[in-house]
């Protein structure tokens, strides 16, 4: 049966972090493609487990922090050197260490501002945005495994039967809009 | 129960006593230039200073030089070992439980540097009528004389030898008493078990801190700031003690990496050189940052008194490249390089960045020593390179032997497992 990708979830509930941690490895060692897991506090080893790959956030915020750095400086030589020149305490009109404090500064802002906006981006918290809820436990004391079912060739039936395997303490469906 | 010794073999100390050898074979090539140089430049130069009536500078001068730098630069070291163990016991650090035997070794090299530093002191000093420190020459004091200095004078209360001498002592009676002290607590955990060394290295370690937040400052001011006597800055303690603890950090790293790669250290993985590359990057940052303080004020203020300290490293022949050469060596390679998770997770990469970054800040502190005391003399040669290859490899002996005669893993560590778990 085809179906449209993000609409289909079946959820596994799991009671104990070291049982999710076994049932992410065996529930892929079927073969199943996890979307998420939602737990209520950092699991050690969970990422490895479910074998994502490192975040490529430190390249945006180095990136963000090269585009404030240079930013700062073309501001500084732009104002001071082009646009109004003017001598500061005798110093010529573009000091480049006087400059040093307010491009650190920038940079240092834009890599923070920038590294926020692209989170928020990648992570569904964007303004007005509606974040999917799939149980609202994995707040308090359940760990959630999310099964998005149009990326799973396996009929539900199956996966239902893997992840009670597995050792989830419920198995629910869940449907979105 | 981890039971590791590490063994100074004969190829170890081979390879260290090569080193030993090549500094002194090039020290004494260099003295040789220095004297019979056949370079018609700097004959010249010879001739020209003393027609001019200014004073040449002897290679004795220049060696004394040399050796108080390296003095300065390897006590560093040594004492930021026995910071660094103090500093993880205060913190309730338990990730480096498994590596602390080798800044605590570190240490084994204070007592030395304490005689080196007395006997240098003294014999620089005391030989001839040149003075590794300007203050040292009495006509300044003489108020009828032609050489009275009403500001130096003004400091005679601080800068006077005996109390100099007495400082020199306290300082050294300090380091070495703490770092017994925490020695003999390690090797008792290790034999009688147990939490209550950990607690009672914990109480050393908070006085040990707080006694070398004050002696860190004030022996940068005697053995490095007052080369510079009319110059003052407020920031250089803080400016010395970021350099010693870069370059403390950059050799533990180095150390740790160099017994991994023998086969020692089966604790350590790439999480803990993750850790100590953070560390150096991190204090490389920090150094640029005291760096900067220092320099900003004093360029934007325009003050001659203070701004005469730079316009002699950054605007003359001889110091020019290595004052830009000093910034781009201990800040942009260390930033750039180690910015990457996996640039300090790779063995061969953190080694290499370790290795610049030493160089990087004995070249820091050649320009605070050198400009005060040789003036427009002082040159980059063999003599210095001499130099600091025998005090590196009589470093080397002096860390690697005592780290022999103690078990290389503290075996009852409370936080070893954590340790051996350490995961980021």
């Amino acid at each position: 049966m085809a179906m449209d990708s993000g609409k289909h979830y079946v959820l596994g509930i799991f009671e104990d972090e070291d049982v999710l941690i076994q049932a992410v490895k065996s529930v892929r060692g079927a073969g199943v493609k996890i979307h998420e897991v939602f737990s209520p506090f950092p699991v050690h080893g969970l990422d490895e487990a479910l074998g994502y790959k490192r975040s490529r956030l430190p390249i945006a915020a180095f990136m963000f922090g090269a585009l404030g750095t240079t930013l700062a400086l073309t501001m500084q030589f732009w104002m001071l050197g082009v646009d109004w020149p003017m001598i500061i305490g005798g110093k010529n009109f573009t000091p480049l260490p006087t400059f040093i404090p307010v491009t650190f500064e920038l940079t240092v802002l834009l890599s923070a501002l920038g590294m926020v906006g692209v989170f928020m981006i990648v992570s569904n918290l964007k303004p007005y945005a509606t974040p999917k809820i799939f149980d609202k436990r994995s707040t308090d004391d359940k760990h959630v495994m999310a099964i998005d079912l149009a990326q799973n060739k396996m009929d539900k039936g199956k996966i239902d039967e893997i992840l009670k395997s597995s050792g989830a303490s419920e198995v629910n469906q869940k449907e979105f809009e | 129960m981890i039971e590791e010794k590490f063994d100074f073999s004969a190829p170890i100390k081979k390879k260290i006593l090569q080193m030993g050898i090549a500094g002194v074979v090039l020290l004494i090539i260099g003295i040789i230039l220095a004297n019979f140089g056949g370079h018609g430049h700097a004959h010249e130069a010879h001739e020209a200073a003393h027609e001019g009536g200014h004073h040449a500078f002897h290679w004795i001068q220049r060696l004394w030089v040399d050796l108080w730098i390296n003095n300065v630069f390897f006590m560093g070291i040594a004492i930021i070992g026995v910071f660094f163990f103090a500093i993880q016991y205060v913190a309730q650090a338990g990730w480096s439980a498994g590596i602390l035997r080798i800044p605590l070794a570190l240490g084994n090299w204070l007592p030395i540097a304490a005689i080196l530093m007395l006997l240098v002191f003294g014999l620089a000093n005391f030989t001839s009528e040149w003075h590794l420190f300007h203050w040292m020459d009495k006509s300044l004091y003489d108020i009828d004389g032609p050489n009275y200095d009403a500001i130096i004078a003004g400091k005679a209360a601080y800068l006077n030898t005996p109390f100099f001498m007495v400082r020199m002592i306290t300082y050294f009676v300090i380091w070495v008493g703490f770092f017994f002290l925490l020695k003999k607590k390690a090797l008792a955990e290790d034999i009688q078990g147990g939490n209550s060394f950990w607690y009672k290295k914990v109480r050393l370690s908070a006085i040990f801190i707080i006694l070398f937040a004050i002696t860190s400052s004030t022996s940068a001011w005697d053995w490095i700031l007052s080369i510079d006597t009319h110059w003052f800055s407020t920031i250089f303690g803080w400016y010395i003690f970021a350099s010693w603890f870069v370059t403390g950090l950059a050799t533990i790293t180095l150390i740790v990496i160099f017994l991994k790669k023998n086969g020692y250290l089966s604790i350590v993985n790439s999480n803990h050189l993750h850790d100590l590359g953070k560390f150096v990057f991190a204090f490389s940052i920090f150094w640029t940052y005291t760096w900067f303080s220092q320099f900003m004020l004093i360029y934007y203020s325009n003050i001659p008194e203070e701004g005469i300290y730079f316009v002699e490293r950054m605007r003359s022949d001889p110091y020019m490249l290595v004052f830009f050469g000093n910034l781009i060596i201990n800040f942009f390679l260390p930033f750039l390089l180690l910015m990457t998770r996996d640039a300090k997770r790779h063995t061969q990469f953190l080694q290499i960045v370790c290795v610049l970054v030493i160089f990087g800040h004995w070249i820091d502190f050649y320009l605070m020593i050198t400009p005060g005391t040789l003036k427009e003399n002082g040159t980059l040669g063999l003599i210095e390179l001499g130099t600091a290859l025998v005090y590196a490899s009589a470093f080397l002996v002096v860390v690697f032997n005592g780290l022999s005669k103690i078990p290389l893993i503290a075996k009852n560590h409370p936080m070893l497992e954590e340790s051996k778990h350490h995961h980021i």
